[in-house]
Order: structure tokens, then C-alpha cells, then sequence
């Protein structure tokens, strides 16, 4: 199909004005770190590198980034192992039940967070008596984080065929042999974008972690949560997005590096 | 050195121990298949239904308004109470009718723009097309619904740029709810498109324009048929996250509650987790209705 000149312009300008919409709030943002103004006026009366300092030196802050990467570092590990696991027995396998399983890879991902978050909370504090803390967080976050490996490493598998592996195994390689040597390093790259998602999910998780953090328990969105509304804090918490929105990139590249081909981000 | 010897005299034995287990295992594929799915399985099922079955019998349970205690005894009293009360049928209402808007929003926005990284830029450019969508994507949750509250706030930059068209901003409440959801997750409705639509192949476009079809009819008669259980599979995402979001609506939402903050507010505050538990059942039963229903059309092996 040939699309006209005109309609490729048009979708081309649509393209366009979607992409400045997407970072129009962002670079509002971005604006707002260094407005004088604390009640985030549009245009800012002024600029100021204030709260880059400030929140450069606020202690929560820094303790919240420390929680939510060990929380997510944690969560991303444990997800690894299951989804992986899990995605080599449903693309490997046919079995009774199957969909069912599959289904309820996803459904941690596909009922609205609350629903996991309540769950948990009913399930851990309620039926099992136990105390909120770290550990929670990082069960609930772990729960919907396996579905991102699965999805990349399935993905891998379905495109890897089991041709590789039936000639490892008729050469004389062990099962485990053949993991090692055969699957693993295919699998490397969905493995990585698999991790920094489930990592990124994790790290940005909020509704989850409200009903399974415990009352010392600080992650970096839910610092941001409870320092949105103080006035004082606002402006430092907008510091503490643009970081976020340009450490965000990274993880980005890094996913685009590794693999080359788009779909391995998702 | 002696360890060495040791470890040479030990190692031949364990080298047929690993090899008779693998062996054994590659003889027996239902043994391999249990082992590969006994950890992740116990674990969805040991945390996660068993906790969603819990939720369930704590729905039928009751608090004691006098000491804050649970009783366990069953009663249909709190389903009885979400079902009756006006209350819950209007945030039900509110809250179906905000998810529906934000999803129709999402896949008209995610259509052209995934149909032109798709089929119409350059690899170069839908390269960086790709990472474009994605950067949002990754920057923070709260992040964007906040830069929402400081865009659409009274000294804002919506008001401003509003005001050379004599319009104002819509301030906060539901309006400002759909807009700051549908931005939100409007990559999540993207990205199944755009793989979706990658996946239709040219040669399909292009025998339907030799034969004659307008762009409009191939549009209508080939892509979107083809592409069905993408646009479903990102629908999941934006219907399922808007629908128990319950933040967003406290940034932007001014005093408009949708079914979150009714689950929020009876954990919290109300401390009466079984009604909490059988408000969350209403967007448990309406997300499974919605996955039984897409079920067919393939739709969930696109997310």
C-alpha cells in the first residue's frame, strides 16, 4: 500500500504533536526544579539552583533511593529465576492446564494494582499475622515483576525454536550442559531487558507498596508521596523527578544497546 | 598440595552423580517439566491466589464498630452493602465510565502515531521513535501525574497557554483525572500497537492497494482486523491500571473518589479491611469478565 504524500505528512505532524505532548509536562518539570516560585507559577518569575542544593542534602531522600534499589534489586533477582523457569516450561512443554498457568503469570499484571495490594496486605497482616516490613514489599513486588521475564524470555524462546538444543542433546551434552552452553547465552539479552523492566516496574511501583510496606519502610515514590503536598518540599520532590526522568534514560540505552531490536523492552 | 588430590580423588564420582541426573531427567520430560515449574508455581499459588482466595472470605467477614475488632463468622453483610448502597454503584459507575474514556483516548492517540513508527518512518527514525515513547514510559509514575497537577494548576501552564484561546483549565476533578490517566499510560497502549501493527506484513498491504483498495479501506478491512488483539492487549493495561488507580485521583482528582480510594480510605482511616476486601472485589470481577471476554481473540498473548 502506497500512502499518499498528504497522508504521510498528516500522520507524520500527528506523530509529532503526540511526541510534544508526551514531554510537554515533563519539561514543565524539568522547569519547575529551578522556579523561584514555590507555588510552581507558570512562567516562573525567576530561576534558582536552591533546590538542586537542597535536595542534594536531604537525607530522606538519599535513605528512599537506598530502599527502593535494594527492594528492587531484590524483587528483579527473585523474578529472574521464576519467570525464567516459568517461561522455559510453558514454551518447552505442552501440558494439561497450560493456559490456566499462563493466565496466571499475567494476572498479577492485569487485575489493577490495588487488588494485588489489598491481597497482600489482608494475606500478610490479616491470615498470617506477620509484621509489614521490607520483606513484604519486596514478596508483593516480586509477584508482578515475573510476569516482565516471562514475557521477554518467552518471547526469545518462541524466536530461538528447539533446534540448537535437540543438537546439543544428540551431540552428547547433559541437560545442564546444554543450558549453560547453548541456551543461557541466547537467553542473555531477554534475561537483561527482562531484569531492567522488572527492575523499573519495581522501582516505580506505588500502589503495591503502600499496602505492603510497613511504617518504616521508605521507598523513593513513596517519599515523593508524602513530601508532594508540603509546600516546602514540593519544589525539592520536582529535583527529585528530573532525576529520575534523565536517570530513566539510561536503562533505556542500555536495553537498546544489548539488544538492537525493539521488542526486547517491552 | 593435598587439597588438590583430594578434590581430583572426589571429583570423577560427582561428574556421575550430575550425569546420572541429567540423563535420568532427559529420559523423563514430565519430571523436568514438575522441577521447572515447581518454584514459580508454588510461589504465584502459595502468595498469590492463596492470598486472592483469602481476600474473597474476608469479604464475608465483619469489623466490630465497637473495638475495631474482625469477627470471622461469614455473613453477606458487605457484599450485601456494595451491591444495595447507592454510594459504591455511582463510584462503580464513575470508575468503569473514567477507565472506558481513557482507553478509547489512548488506542485513537496510540493508532496513528504506532501506525507511522511502524509502517511509515524510516528504520533510523522509528529507532528513535521507539526510545521516545519508551523514555516516559520509564520515568516515574508520580512524576507525571504531579507535573499534570503543576500543568493544569490555576497559575499554571495550561491556564496560560489556555487563556490566548480565552479558555481556562479544567482544574482539577474528573476531566483533569481522564487526561492525566490517558497520558500516563499511553505508552503501555502504544508499544502492543506498534508490535502488532510490525507484524502485519507489507506484502498484505500492498496486494490490497494493487487491488484497488483506498488506504481508508485496507486501513478498515486489512490492518485493523489483523490488529485486534494488540489494541486489546494494551486496552488491558490502560482499563485494568485506571481502574484501581486511586493516586492520580488524589493529585488531580479534587474531591471525586473512584473505587481505590474507597479501598484506600477502608484500610486506612476506616480500618475495615472486609468491606475493603469486598469493594476490591467489584474490579477483580469486572477485569476477569474483561479477560474471559478477550480471551478468544488472542489478545493475551500480545501483552
Amino acid at each position: 500500500m502506497t500512502l499518499s504524500t498528504p497522508v504521510r505528512r498528516l500522520l507524520a505532524a500527528l506523530t509529532g504533536l503526540i511526541l510534544l505532548v508526551m514531554y510537554l509536562p515533563l519539561a514543565v518539570v524539568v522547569l519547575n526544579s529551578f522556579n523561584t516560585s514555590k507555588s510552581l507559577t507558570w512562567p516562573p518569575p525567576g530561576l534558582t539552583f536552591d533546590w538542586w542544593v537542597r535536595a542534594f542534602h536531604s537525607v530522606g531522600a538519599r535513605e528512599a533511593v537506598i530502599t527502593s534499589v535494594q527492594v528492587a534489586l531484590a524483587s528483579t533477582a527473585i523474578a529472574l529465576v521464576l519467570g525464567t523457569l516459568m517461561s522455559i516450561a510453558l514454551q518447552r512443554y505442552d501440558f494439561f492446564g497450560k493456559s490456566s498457568v499462563n493466565l496466571l503469570v499475567i494476572l498479577p499484571i492485569a487485575l489493577p494494582g490495588i487488588v494485588t495490594g489489598i491481597a497482600l496486605n489482608n494475606a500478610f497482616r490479616g491470615i498470617l499475622g506477620l509484621q509489614l516490613s521490607i520483606l513484604t514489599v519486596i514478596i508483593a513486588h516480586a509477584t508482578f515483576c515475573i510476569v516482565t521475564v516471562f514475557n521477554n524470555v518467552q518471547a526469545r524462546l518462541r524466536r530461538m525454536g528447539g533446534n540448537f538444543e535437540e543438537a546439543s542433546a544428540d551431540l552428547g551434552a547433559g541437560i545442564w550442559t546444554t543450558f549453560r552452553l547453548v541456551t543461557f547465552p541466547q537467553l542473555r539479552s531477554a534475561l537483561l531487558a527482562g531484569g531492567l523492566l522488572a527492575f523499573a516496574l519495581s522501582f516505580d511501583e506505588i500502589i503495591v507498596t503502600t499496602f505492603t510496606a510497613g511504617a518504616g519502610v521508605t521507598t523513593l515514590p513513596i517519599w515523593i508521596l508524602n513530601n508532594l503536598f508540603r509546600p516546602n518540599q514540593a519544589p525539592v520532590v520536582n529535583v527529585v523527578a528530573v532525576v529520575l526522568i534523565l536517570l530513566s534514560i539510561i536503562p533505556i540505552w542500555v536495553a537498546q544497546k544489548i539488544s538492537g531490536d525493539t521488542d526486547a523492552l517491552r | 598440595m593435598p587439597i588438590d588430590t583430594a578434590r581430583a580423588a572426589v571429583s570423577p564420582p560427582r561428574e556421575t552423580v550430575a550425569r546420572r541426573v541429567s540423563s535420568t531427567l532427559s529420559a523423563r520430560p514430565r519430571t523436568r517439566l514438575g522441577l521447572l515449574l515447581s518454584a514459580p508455581l508454588a510461589w504465584l499459588v502459595l502468595i498469590y491466589v492463596v492470598a486472592l482466595a483469602a481476600l474473597l472470605v474476608s469479604a464475608l467477614w465483619t469489623v466490630d464498630s465497637f473495638t475495631g475488632e474482625i469477627d470471622r463468622g461469614l455473613t453477606f453483610a458487605n457484599i450485601k452493602e456494595i451491591t444495595t448502597e447507592s454510594l459504591y454503584r455511582t463510584v462503580t459507575l464513575r470508575t468503569l465510565g473514567v477507565a472506558a474514556l481513557v482507553t478509547i483516548l489512548d488506542i485513537m492517540i496510540a493508532l496513528p502515531i504506532a501506525f507511522y513508527m511502524a509502517k511509515v518512518a524510516s528504520k533510523r527514525t522509528q529507532r528513535f521513535l521507539v526510545i521516545a515513547v519508551l523514555t516516559p514510559l520509564w520515568a516515574s509514575y508520580l512524576v507525571k501525574a504531579f507535573a499534570w497537577r503543576s500543568v493544569l494548576s490555576d497559575n499554571g501552564i495550561f491556564q496560560w497557554a489556555a487563556g490566548y484561546l480565552g479558555l481556562g483549565t479544567p482544574g482539577y476533578g474528573l476531566v483533569a483525572v481522564v487526561m492525566t490517566q490517558a497520558y500516563i499510560w499511553l505508552p503501555y497502549v502504544i508499544l502492543p500497537i506498534f508490535a502488532g501493527l510490525e507484524r502485519v506484513p507489507n506484502s498484505l498491504l500492498d496486494a490490497s492497494g494493487d487491488l484497488g483498495a483506498s488506504t481508508w479501506q485496507t486501513m478498515r478491512t486489512i490492518v485493523l482486523p489483523l490488529l485486534t488483539p494488540a489494541i486489546i492487549a494494551g486496552s488491558i493495561f490502560s482499563f485494568s491500571l485506571t481502574l484501581g488507580d486511586y493516586i492520580t485521583v488524589n493529585i488531580v482528582g479534587g474531591a471525586n473518589q473512584m473505587l481505590g480510594n474507597l479501598v484506600y480510605t477502608n484500610v486506612g482511616a476506616a480500618n475495615n479491611l472486609p468491606l475493603a476486601a469486598a469493594i476490591a472485589l467489584i474490579p477483580i470481577v469486572i477485569m476477569i469478565g474483561y479477560l474471559t471476554a478477550v480471551r478468544r481473540t488472542g489478545a493475551l498473548e500480545n501483552l
